[in-house]
């Protein structure tokens, strides 16, 4: 049945070549440091981009943090990640790109095939998309400007907006938190950069389009997201990678600081292919009456470990994780959440879908903390994981650290396979076997599936449908 | 020609027999009972003709409209006109009936294929027509329902589907006087256009609202009897054992 399993991922990877998703462009990098990590290599970064002293610092410090933390014991196996052979830095062209025309066009041609600016056509207000390390193409309409709203590429907000940036960057996410939160204030590019100002409410979704395209690149988005009081937005990062035999890393950090009264909502849906590593450290701080949500689909990489975190601040500050991971054969994906409770009256919802196919493994890893005296707390956290084959695995790790008695928690958790008699149930209304799997499977991560924009939640029953395919066994 | 013709039926479930020499023929329009008591091998009789991965067929033969059936996958058979209605109708959390039942209707009926908004006007009509809430039809596949609410959503089904040939698995039990009146009569209109219907179950009950044309009496895995509708009322009367004479009764657990 494993071999089956591998059958599908082969089946998968051809539609996608079909599709032209993974078919690698030629593009001519203006830079690209030498394979490797040094000092000279962080100070070269901060030189080629024209950055302020203040930043080079930053970045220096963090190196040696790098340098000095090891890499976490627990959770999955990312030996393999050579950090001495890969790209730390890579520009594709010489300065963001105003308009569409502008881009060049290799790389228009794969945002073509990802559909950007079909979509941008339809109903989004601003785009930004990241090739390589750098944003090529960002556009902001001027009803979004009008606002006071600001969405632009990190690289540029640490130029023009100097004064917030040095005042939030790492505040959420210090370098020292993790030796690759260290690793990506060293030698980070590209992300994006919202600021919300108090009152104002973006309608639709801010959306961003990730993507690498050359072996051996690490990707290192830093994107920051403050909501000032009474403020709303939503910001969607999508990603699609071409898969290539060397290993890549990708490791991103996201910050963002949800002041009194505003609401933010973040949602990924994450395919990198499977030989990315995909580490990322996204934390959220969440002020009185605040309101966090994550959205996190993890269907693509080879390992993934992702935590999104929510910090509750202030009193009624409320944070929600919804996450779903979809392993396959040699896929390891170690997702979860946090919340972490630091006032009173604050509450937090934890709910996770995986799915394990083939010889694919998830995790559910997740952390409740409730100090003594925050009274009125809640958290409720529930993990359901879905099985396909017998060699398929899952694991939950739940902690709850409870230490106010008046707080209400809950948690729930359940592992299951899909039933002989539901798919004879669905066969015998003319569905084929493999179209009841993936019936059950769309109706497994239907609670995430639902929190998603329609084009994503499009996208994900169709990735889905590709990873099913020759699912059973 | 015969919509379902049974011969000389033998099944298994994991190497023990629950079916032997079950023969039995259906025209277009007619309505058939088996009844039997419990155990007697009716739902694995049911399940066999569906193509249940779990019911080994040793010998025998089931055709649909001439042609054998007995090695297609369920779906195939669902292709070729066949419906059956489930005992215990199974939940599928998070699927939307509506979207399902339109994917099943596509697939089984390539030629007439229907888009999201005419489906929905033939969905609401039959589900008023078992005075079925619309809400309810909305809901995901069976989950939460009751049980007497998933026996009237198996009739819609049913009706949506629009088989030739249906067989329905004790779709009586659980349900109110007028619910099994209102299916009653959802049936019989199948039957007129056409549809050869099955009925296996427990209780005469419902039989007075659909007159069968054969009634089967099914105990030990071998149909030991069958008559007309009056023999339904027989065995209402008299029980199973003194309505076949001279037959042993093995009785099962089922």
């Amino acid at each position: 049945m494993g071999s089956r399993g591998r059958q599908g991922t082969a089946n998968m990877r051809r539609s996608n070549v079909q599709d032209g998703l993974f078919a690698p462009d030629k593009v001519s990098y203006i830079h690209r440091t030498p394979r490797g990590l040094s000092k000279r290599i962080v100070e070269e970064i901060a030189y080629v981009k024209k950055e302020p002293e203040w930043m080079r610092r930053v970045r220096l410090s963090a190196h040696q943090t790098f340098l000095r933390r090891k890499a976490p014991v627990w959770g999955p196996d990312i030996a393999s990640v050579d950090f001495a052979n890969l790209h730390y830095y890579i520009r594709p062209t010489e300065k963001v790109a105003q308009r569409w025309s502008d881009v060049p066009a290799p790389i228009r041609k794969t945002y073509d095939r990802i559909g950007i600016p079909r979509a941008e056509r339809k109903y989004l207000m601003g785009v930004m998309a990241q090739y390589e390390s750098e944003a090529v193409y960002h556009s902001i309409q001027e009803k979004l400007a009008q606002t006071g709203v600001i969405f632009t590429d990190m690289d540029t907000a640490v130029r023009q907006h100097p004064e917030i940036i040095q005042r939030y960057f790492g505040t959420v996410v210090p370098a020292a938190d993790n030796k690759f939160s260290a690793l990506n204030t060293a030698v980070w590019s590209g992300g994006s950069f919202v600021y919300v100002p108090a009152g104002v409410r973006v309608a639709l979704p801010l959306q961003a389009y990730y993507r690498i395209n050359a072996p051996q690149v690490g990707q290192f988005e830093r994107t920051l997201i403050i909501a000032e009081p009474g403020s709303y937005v939503h910001y969607v990062e999508g990603c699609t990678a071409p898969r290539y035999s060397t290993s890549s890393l990708h490791s991103a950090v996201v910050e963002i600081i949800v002041k009194k009264g505003a609401r933010v909502r973040y949602t990924t849906v994450q395919n990198w292919s499977k030989n990315v590593f995909n580490l990322v450290t996204k934390r959220s701080f969440v002020y009185e009456e605040g309101i966090m949500e994550w959205v996190d689909g993890n269907i693509g990489s080879g390992v993934t470990m992702k935590y999104p975190s929510v910090y509750l601040l202030g009193r009624k500050a409320r944070g929600e994780v919804l996450s779903m991971a979809c392993a396959g054969t040699g896929q390891v994906i170690d997702a979860g959440a946090r919340a972490i409770h630091g006032a009173p009256e604050t509450s937090s919802r934890i709910i996770s879908k995986s799915i394990s196919k083939g010889t694919g493994r998830t995790s559910y890893r997740g952390l409740v903390r409730i100090p003594r005296g925050m009274r009125g707390s809640a958290s409720h956290v529930s993990c359901d994981a879905l099985l396909l084959n017998p060699r398929a695995r899952s694991d939950t790790y739940p902690r709850m650290e409870v230490y106010e008695p008046q707080a209400r928690v809950g948690h729930e958790a359940s592992v299951g396979r899909i039933g002989e008699e539901q798919l004879f149930y669905l066969q015998s209304r003319g569905l084929s076997e493999q179209e009841a799997v993936s019936m059950i499977v769309a109706g497994f991560v239907e609670p995430i599936a639902k929190e998603l924009p329609l084009e994503y939640a499009v996208e994900l029953n169709r990735l889905l449908e590709y990873e099913m395919s020759n699912a059973v066994g | 020609m015969k919509s379902l013709e049974i011969k000389k039926l033998r099944v298994a479930i994991g190497g023990t027999r629950i079916l032997q020499d079950v023969s039995l023929s259906m025209a277009p329009r007619e309505i058939h009972a088996i009844m039997g008591p419990n155990g007697s091998g009716k739902s694995t009789f049911a399940a066999t003709i569906m193509g249940r991965p779990d019911c080994a067929v040793q010998s025998g033969s089931i055709r649909l409209f001439g042609k054998e059936i007995r090695k297609l996958d369920p779906e195939k058979r669902a292709h070729a006109g066949l419906f059956m209605s489930f005992q215990h109708p199974v939940e599928v959390p998070g699927l939307s009936t509506e979207h399902f039942l339109r994917t099943a209707y596509n697939t089984t009926h390539p030629r007439t294929r229907l888009g999201p908004v005419e489906f929905r006007t033939r969905f609401e009509m039959y589900a008023n027509r078992l005075r079925i809430s619309i809400d309810l039809a909305r809901r995901f596949l069976n989950e939460g329902f009751s049980g007497g609410e998933r026996k009237k959503l198996e009739v819609l089904q049913m009706l949506v589907l629009e088989p030739r040939v249906v067989v329905l698995d004790e779709i009586d039990s659980g349900l109110d006087v007028d619910a099994l009146k209102l299916i009653a009569q959802a049936i019989r209109a199948r039957a007129r256009k056409g549809t050869s219907v099955l009925l296996i179950t427990h209780y005469a009950r419902i039989l007075k609202y659909l007159k069968p044309d054969r009634v089967h009496i099914l105990i030990g895995g071998t149909i030991v009897k069958s008559g007309r509708a009056a023999l339904a009322n027989a065995i209402e009367r008299r029980g199973y054992e003194k309505s076949v004479d001279g037959t042993k009764i093995v009785r099962r657990n089922s």
